[in-house]
């Protein structure tokens, strides 16, 4: 039966619009400005999942974004649902369905809860000890760990939701609208700034807005009433932008801000499409006003973690904001005077309390003798030793702490309740000052980390900064903000403040009990079960670092980052070990500071938009004739054209053979092409490419390899001298980028001397290549004025010539070891030039071939692909490749890397061919190769680089590096699979046509 | 993310940018001539301190000019950029 305790009405909700939603299966109703968990707790409904561990149950705790228990899935099984959502901030609509998670079968009977009987078997590192041995018994363990402790489901249909990115550019950013930022908003904008206030909640103001006690006024009024005044000035003001239910996520250098602005996540689902759901703000603000508040603290006793038990100021909102009660027997246990405002909000709305147990002996308070005042009961010297209730408190055992607080005496005291509040003080809300890189100071006499340094052109006030008073708040931001704004005057200057907190606080990190802390349970981090126990084990099995505390223990760990319990969890450490809070500073805070959807960090990149590609001019034809693509960097380049009902394999075989039978024609305009130009070009060619360059003919191209300066090989290509001070170097596709990056770089830095102009022209030319015994007729046909005569036009050379009206490059060179020509035209005539081609070669049956048949041509002929053959540790040695290098040459980048004594060894890995036993078998790229399979351990000698069923040669080919292979022609080795093992002999890495017979036909 | 004040464009944000490791090592003149040490200490060697250091960045994104740059790489703070060929402004 549930019952109904909202109270006196709430102007911030709106009782005449009420609204329906489901809680695990059930329907319930709440009303217009209403959280989900709010609602809940109107309807008296604590319990709202389970924790990690031990499946113990929990409640909601909080009443904002720090929320470690109250996490729920919304809309399970359908394309919005989405899990780790907190109750505390989803606001309700109609139509909201809510689950609980991490429970199985569900909150109320729940299988895992047994881990809470066994949890003197489940200590700190338990699943890292138990489970990781033996290894192969993890995939059965992780089924059920995963079973039983998953936190929420990830959806699984497409998201419907449209998601956007946004830049903007202030003068001033201040993150938060409570008292201290709509203060620092107003100052900023009237000042001329052009200012935004980004604001988490639906609501400005912050806590401030519904405190309704005389005894907090400014200018004599209460300062909730003053706020809203001052709230609805900064609304007309056109230089300042609000943005309400914006979390900033993430806080970079240099005032680079990430927030994420939520925009339908309140209305009822068929209201969202077509609008955009979240939007991802990149904020680069000039100065930054952080004023994030601060969070209240847990307090670490006994069995702390009970539904029912919230922060002492979650309950006030429930009360002032929501107009609801969590409870109609309320008691409240503090350290400090927070708990008192709360006491006196509770008594003004009618609403029930028990007792309040405070740390402190006899404080001079005005809100404790309030409270007195009211016949409200107050045990002070006391502390909450234990609670009991197992899916709701029903009481809660007090006793008398000694003087040092070390420990409890005197005789227990029971209180029945159904709701406790706690309160142990505040941590200022310091994770995005750190996150932008600003150092924190402790400070003993409250016990809390403040900032101290901040880097350029931001500052926090009012609490975040760890002023906690009103009057103390006010005065120190009057001064921040003149300095911070280099601004004379400020409209605040002579505010009346009247402030009645006394800032007396009895800090005790664990709380001392009755029992042995092995026999107590008291929660450190609800959302991952760590209790103060499981710290202390850590630190006696030698932790001393907070980061390795952290992951040991887990503690800090959930969603939530552990913005409750870090500060206790330091607490502890400082304590046992004897180390001082400020020496052992606090963990990283990273982003996000609340989580972000996915959706909202890649916004419209989605689809087709998730990442940009490349297409040649002659992509159309690819696709008209059934090309299968492949990525090589961001190109899609033709990988084989598949005839009806052909495999992959059977389509390169007959692409292979074609091309070397007859003709076949490759899309090469992916190749990085580089203009050189300059009257120092063939000293820069000298001075990047390992061989000489000088006395290359004007009309000749040259095989070039490029090094980095450590020796190994960078690129390759060929470059053509089309004048005496112009050339076209080709590079790799996936190294165009890089190596002009490369070649700037040289020109700028080492060598500004030289005359030499770089221009990529990748993208201009548009690259046909004709190879086969036929490629000479098929291109007389297209080019019939030219004389292809090898006389004329040997291998290695190049023409300037006309297709028609078409301007075109015409190189004869070859990739494949067959006679050859690369046709280049402007990039808008490629594909009438491949047509022409294609039309030409009609009667040799001109065959396309795609990357994969480019791959397997090359590979018969022994030719490197640099990244496939090559890593970054093979140099033109290795690679057999001397032949390349100059001796001549004085210098050339990596020259004097090819024989320091690490590259000059013998026994480097060097690229070999290698020969299967069987013909027919194909090694696997990649594979292993072994000598001697019997020694243990088994040494690996190399790789696979490059594995074909050759149809030209009918056997199987593959290309490895070798350890010592140079020198280890005809040497059988051996690849072991998983069920067998291939028998192999080290060949010559040119399979086919070594006499180069084929080029020159 | 830095605001990067390119010595011919302006500023710019950092993505427009990448970094090319330490400033203001010369590759030697006669790389023959070193021993393995010699040369390794060109090729490998690097300060990489915590503190005030000399890199090289280039505008990639924009005018693909190197030029120099001091930062702070404790707190991030660019203390000054400058051309190559250059002298540091500040020591
Ligand atoms: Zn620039």
């Amino acid at each position: 039966m549930t019952k109904n305790l909202r109270v006196k009405t709430s102007k911030f909700i709106d009782e005449t619009y009420r609204i329906s939603f489901k809680f695990n299966g059930k329907t319930y109703y709440g009303f217009k400005g209403d959280t989900l968990a709010s609602a809940l707790l109107a309807n008296d409904i604590h319990l709202v999942g389970r924790s990690f561990k031990y499946h113990r149950p929990r409640g909601i705790m909080t009443a904002g974004s720090e929320e470690p228990n109250a996490i729920v899935q919304l809309h399970h099984n359908t394309s919005r649902t989405e899990p780790n959502v907190r109750a505390t901030e989803i606001e309700i609509y109609e139509g909201l369905e809510a689950s609980s998670q991490n429970c199985w079968p569900s909150v109320n009977f729940d299988i895992g809860g047994i881990n809470n009987f066994l949890s003197p078997v489940l200590p700190a590192g338990f699943y890292y000890k138990t489970f990781m041995w033996p290894a192969s018994f993890w995939k059965k363990y992780e089924y059920f760990i995963r079973k039983s402790a998953g936190l929420g489901k990830s959806p699984t249909k497409p998201d419907p939701d449209v998601y956007e990115h946004k830049y903007i550019h202030c003068d001033v950013l201040i993150i938060g609208a409570g008292i201290s930022g709509i203060i620092a908003a107003k100052t900023a904008a009237k000042n001329g700034f052009k200012t935004l206030l980004v604001e988490e909640k639906p609501y400005l103001g912050g806590s401030t807005i519904y405190q309704n006690s005389e005894h907090f006024k400014i200018n004599n009024q209460i300062s909730s009433s003053w706020l809203e005044k001052e709230i609805n000035e900064i609304k007309k003001i056109k230089n300042l932008e609000i943005k309400i239910r914006t979390s900033v996520a993430a806080f970079y250098g240099y005032n680079y801000l990430l927030a994420r602005e939520n925009l339908t996540d309140h209305f009822p689902l068929e209201q969202r499409n077509n609008k955009t759901r979240h939007r991802l703000l990149k904020i680069r603000a000039k100065k930054v006003i952080t004023a994030t508040g601060s969070l209240e603290r847990p307090l670490i006793f006994d069995n702390n973690d009970r539904p029912g038990i919230l922060l002492s100021s979650a309950i006030e909102k429930y009360a002032n904001f929501f107009g609801t009660a969590c409870g109609e027997k309320n008691a409240l246990f503090t350290n400090n005077d927070s708990a008192y405002e709360t006491a006196i909000s509770l008594y003004q709305k009618g609403i029930n309390i028990e007792a309040v147990v405070d740390n402190r002996e006899e404080i001079d308070s005005k809100l404790i003798k309030e409270t007195e005042k009211n016949n409200i009961k107050v045990y002070k010297g006391y502390t909450v030793i234990n609670t009991s209730g197992y899916k709701r408190i029903n009481n809660i055992t007090i006793m008398k702490l000694s003087k040092d607080g070390q420990k409890v005496i005197g005789p227990k005291i029971s209180i029945k309740c159904d709701c406790l509040g706690i309160s142990g003080g505040w941590t200022p809300a310091v994770h995005l000052f750190t996150q932008s890189g600003g150092k924190l100071k402790f400070r003993e006499d409250d016990q809390v980390f403040i900032p101290n340094k901040y880097p350029l052109n931001q500052i926090s006030i009012g609490s975040c900064n760890g002023d906690f008073t009103l009057d103390e708040i006010l005065l120190n931001i009057i001064k921040t903000l003149k300095e911070f704004l280099n601004i004379k005057k400020i409209e605040y200057e002579n505010l009346e403040v009247r402030s009645s907190f006394n800032k007396s606080k009895k800090n005790i990190w664990l709380l001392p009990s009755d029992k042995m802390i092995g026999k107590t349970k008291p929660f450190v981090d609800y959302q991952n079960d760590a209790t103060a126990k499981d710290i202390k084990l850590a630190l006696r099995e030698g932790f001393r670092s907070i980061e390795h505390v952290k992951r040991y223990t887990t503690t800090g760990m959930g969603t939530d980052q552990g913005k409750l319990g870090n500060m206790h969890a330091l607490g502890i450490i400082s304590e046992t070990s004897g180390s001082k809070m400020e020496e052992l500073g606090t963990t990283t805070f990273r982003p996000p500071y609340t989580p972000l959807t996915f959706g909202t960090i890649v916004g419209r990149n989605v689809g087709e938009y998730f990442d940009i590609f490349r297409k040649t001019p002659i992509h159309e034809w690819h696709i008209e004739n059934k090309a299968e693509f492949e990525n090589v960097g961001q190109w899609k380049r033709a990988w084989y054209y598949p005839k009806e009902g052909e495999s992959m394999h059977d389509a390169v075989q007959r692409e292979s053979k074609a091309a070397r039978d007859s003709a076949g024609i490759l899309d090469a305009s992916t190749l990085g092409k580089i203009d050189i130009q300059g009257t120092d070009s063939s000293e820069f060619l000298n001075r990047i490419y390992t061989n000489a360059w000088s006395k290359l003919a004007v009309g000749k191209c040259r095989y070039g390899l490029m090094l980095n300066e450590d020796g190994m090989v960078y690129d390759d290509g060929v470059t053509t001298r089309l004048d005496e001070n112009h050339y076209i170097m080709t590079t790799t596709t996936g190294g165009a980028a890089t190596v002009l990056g490369k070649l700037e770089d040289y020109l700028q830095t080492e060598w500004p001397e030289l005359d030499v102009y770089l221009t990529s022209v990748t993208d201009h030319y548009a690259t046909v290549s004709v190879c086969g015994p036929n490629s000479k007729k098929i291109i007389s046909k297209v080019i019939p004025d030219l004389d292809f005569s090898d006389k004329n036009f040997p291998h290695m050379s190049f023409k300037n010539t006309k297709i028609g009206k078409i301007k075109c490059r015409i190189m004869r060179i070859s990739f494949t070891g067959e006679h050859s020509y690369e046709i280049n035209v402007q990039a808008n005539y490629g594909k009438s030039v491949w047509e022409k081609c294609m039309k030409a070669g009609k009667e040799f049956n001109i065959t396309p071939y795609g990357t994969e048949t480019m791959h397997l041509l090359r590979a018969e002929k022994g030719f490197i692909i640099v990244g496939q053959d090559t890593d970054a540790t093979m140099t033109p040695i290795d690679l057999q490749m001397n032949w390349i290098v100059s001796k001549k040459k004085y210098d050339f980048i990596g020259k004097r890397s090819l024989y320091r004594s690490d590259t000059i060894r013998e026994d480097r890995k060097q690229l070999v061919g290698l020969l299967t036993e069987n013909p027919d078998e194909v090694l696997e790229e990649g594979a292993q190769i072994v000598a001697d399979i019997n020694k243990s351990p088994v040494e690996m000698l190399g790789h696979v680089t490059s594995s074909y069923y050759s149809p030209n040669l009918k056997k199987s080919i593959a290309l490895a590096v070798v350890r010592g292979g140079k020198n280890m022609m005809g040497h059988k080795l051996i690849i072991p699979m998983e069920k067998k093992q291939i028998n192999v002999t080290v060949a010559d890495p040119v399979f086919l046509d070594k006499e180069n017979k084929r080029l020159n036909a | 993310m830095f605001i990067i004040n390119c010595p011919y464009c302006g500023e710019r944000e950092q993505s427009e940018f990448k970094a090319g490791g330490e400033a203001h090592i010369v590759r030697p003149k006669q790389p023959t001539e070193l021993s393995d040490d010699e040369w390794a200490e060109y090729l490998f060697m690097r300060k990489n301190i915590k503190g005030i250091q000399f890199e090289r960045w280039v505008h990639t994104h924009g005018c693909r000019k190197w030029f120099n740059m001091i930062r702070d790489t404790s707190n991030d703070e660019i203390k000054a950029v400058y051309k190559m060929g250059d002298k540091p402004p500040i020591k």
